[in-house]
């Protein structure tokens, strides 16, 4: 194994590599945790969990510009992890607390980061594929350089909006890029339980739109193929699809008895864990030793636990909180009898 | 004063808000090329170009979601449907997106965005294309409903509307396109959630908005031939609904009739009339009436359309009935 990969060549830095394992290791001990308390009761609401897909966030972050955007429908809690954000404000948004990215009005589901280029996380199934293409329409007729990242399950492929959008965004080149996390199953509905076209790289082809098939257990092929995509719209050429093939170890939600998979495709997909493969590579290279491994481990678990207490001890929000942030003006005249 | 048709005011408000502001523009089917289905936009192509300009493919979802992420990245779109009717295909962009947004991200997303389009009946359309959506929308937290009933109100609410922070929702009427009325020529704005009393009376009130203005102007005539003088408030803004002006009124006539164009059942007119019982109680010397189509589908034969609208006798008929004099 070592013999064999010693002379692999790599196409990236020791930095980089650290980086997606401290991000990677971030998310999906974060995860963990978020698991753990929500079956704790110590949250509400929908917590779909990101466990198993973190290449593509920690792909996408290395890949984008600084002024790109994000946007992202609601298995949310990954990707401003990955922009940079504490995972404090991600975890005070899960409890409903005014301290979250979202003020706690957003919740599990509904991330967002104006600083950060966070555009949302979004609940109703394919609804921010038309907003992405807006995002990027505006990219455009500002004349930036700037794309916007559009994320979705492979469930929303299945919405009408999504071929409204894909025809104008390639009729009008907008600087979007498509990104299917693709984990095989809406909610326990598999792809190809839902279409005689199994591979959705092709479901731009009849707008034109170059599509490709990514491994989504491979942080490296995620950052090359959201490079090539995004330079690819940057350069006005218009929207590109990535249909990323990943893989949820856990449930749709917390809620979910996964009778519709085996435990051997499951076990197959954690033979590729993203987080195995990147901690090898840094091994194998001998950039890290198992005490630094142990120290980075020990540090992101601090930081998760920081995230809880935060969010345990940061306030509600105040009750005229329920009044705010509805228009953009405060004195709206609402109806109260 | 100059006069000028319902469509030109339109026009002239979006023309003054793009020349002022760059990130204002107008999209939807056929505003740009064909110079709109009804000729709002006539000759806005030709000064803003094809990118403020933009003929759509017929995708109202696909587009309204487009504005609604445009408008989120720093735009302020106009987003035109030929028909609100349409734009039920968008009702989720609008509903769930534009109306939500501020909220669900603490205050960091607003949309101002204006939803702009003809509403309610126009004719022999049939069902389907025939439709009043003053109170579906104005029930949503998060949006604001226009309803011009003349140019003067069209012009100077769009303004206000395009320079909205949030979205707005504007109902406009393919039978409203061609009506003429007074519009001065310099720039004005007419602020949102502000009713106008578009006739003085003491007799009664009657609450309206939109194109049935026009019967209840008419009825109001016909009325006061008989010493009978209505007060006629036009709302203007259906969300928010300027709730003061109404009471007001109606404690100094202590009668009340409203004109909705829409179907009974949950309506405009059912809130107006809740707010009157709930302010104004001991002020009323009658029950609140109102005149709404019927509660129906919207007919396609000209003797069933007849019926289920509210038309000028039957509005003085109510006044009448309201005041006991039938």
């Amino acid at each position: 194994m070592a013999q064999k990969t010693a002379s692999k060549k790599l196409d990236f830095s020791k930095e980089v590599y650290l980086k997606w394992y401290k991000d990677i290791l971030l998310m999906r001990r974060f995860e963990e945790t978020c698991g753990n308390l929500y079956l704790q009761q110590k949250f509400g609401g929908f917590c779909h969990l990101y466990i198993g897909q973190e290449a593509i966030a920690a792909g996408f972050a290395s890949a984008m510009h600084k002024g790109d955007k994000i946007i992202t429908a609601y298995r949310d809690h990954a990707h401003p992890l990955a922009l940079g954000m504490h995972p404090k404000y991600v975890m005070a948004e899960l409890y409903g607390k005014s301290t979250g990215c979202s003020k706690g009005k957003g919740g599990s589901m509904h991330m967002f980061s104006k600083e950060l280029n966070m555009m949302g996380g979004h609940g109703i199934v394919g609804a921010q594929i038309p907003m992405g293409a807006g995002i990027a329409f505006a990219e455009k007729y500002n004349g930036t350089k700037n794309v916007c990242l559009t994320f979705m399950g492979d469930g929303a492929v299945r919405q009408g909006a999504l071929h409204e959008t894909f025809n104008m965004a390639m009729l009008w080149k907008l600087p979007v890029v498509f990104i299917v996390e693709n984990n095989n199953y809406a909610m326990g509905t598999s792809v190809a339980r839902t279409t005689n076209v199994t591979d959705l790289s092709k479901l731009g082809l009849s707008y034109d739109m170059p599509g490709e098939s990514v491994d989504g257990m491979s942080v490296e092929a995620v950052h090359n193929a959201i490079k090539k995509a995004a330079d690819h719209a940057r350069e006005g050429n218009g929207p590109y699809l990535l249909d990323i093939r990943t893989y949820r170890y856990k449930g749709h939600s917390m809620s979910d008895p996964q009778k519709y998979r085996s435990k051997d495709e499951v076990k197959e997909y954690k033979d590729k864990d993203p987080l195995s493969q990147v901690l090898n590579t840094i091994l194998e290279q001998g950039w890290l030793k198992d005490a630094d491994v142990q120290k980075i481990e020990a540090d992101i678990k601090d930081m998760v636990e920081e995230s809880v207490k935060f969010a345990e001890d940061s306030p509600m929000p105040d009750e005229s909180e329920l009044y705010t942030d509805i228009y953009s003006h405060d004195d709206y005249p609402y109806i109260m009898d | 004063m100059r006069t000028i048709q319902f469509r030109e005011a339109l026009r002239e408000a979006m023309n003054e808000e793009m020349r002022r502001d760059k990130s204002v523009f107008l999209m939807g089917e056929e505003v740009a090329e064909y110079n709109g289905a009804y000729k709002v936009s006539q000759g806005m192509l030709d000064e803003f170009g094809p990118e403020r300009v933009i003929d759509t493919p017929i995708a109202e979802l696909g587009f309204a979601g487009i504005g609604v992420g445009a408008a989120m990245n720093g735009l302020r779109p106009i987003v035109e449907f030929m028909t609100w009717n349409f734009a039920i295909l968008a009702a989720d962009q609008i509903i769930n997106s534009a109306a939500k947004m501020l909220q669900m991200s603490g205050g960091q997303f607003n949309v101002p965005i204006v939803f702009r389009g003809g509403n309610g009946q126009a004719g022999q359309l049939a069902a389907t294309h025939s439709q009043s959506f003053e109170a579906f929308y104005a029930h949503v937290p998060g949006l604001k409903v226009l309803t011009p009933s003349n140019p003067y109100d069209a012009k100077g609410l769009l303004k206000s509307a395009i320079r909205d922070n949030d979205p707005v929702v504007f109902l406009e009427s393919e039978k409203m396109y061609g009506d003429k009325g007074e519009v001065p020529e310099g720039e004005y704005l007419i602020p949102i959630g502000k009713a106008n009393i578009a006739r003085k009376g003491d007799a009664i009130t009657i609450v309206s908005f939109g194109k049935i203005m026009k019967v209840v102007l008419e009825a109001a005539d016909e009325l006061a031939k008989d010493g009978i003088q209505c007060e006629v408030i036009d709302l203007r803004t259906i969300r928010p609904f300027d709730v003061e002006t109404v009471i007001e009124s109606v404690k100094k006539t202590n009668r009340c009739v409203v004109v909705d164009e829409s179907w009974p059942y949950a309506s405009v007119s059912s809130e107006v009339a809740y707010r009157i019982q709930r302010d104004a109680f001991d002020y009323l010397d009658a029950p609140v009436l109102r005149a709404t189509q019927t509660d129906t589908p919207f007919p396609f034969t000209p003797n069933l359309i007849e019926i289920a609208i509210p038309t000028v006798g039957g509005v003085v008929r109510l006044v009448k009935e309201s005041l006991y004099l039938v």
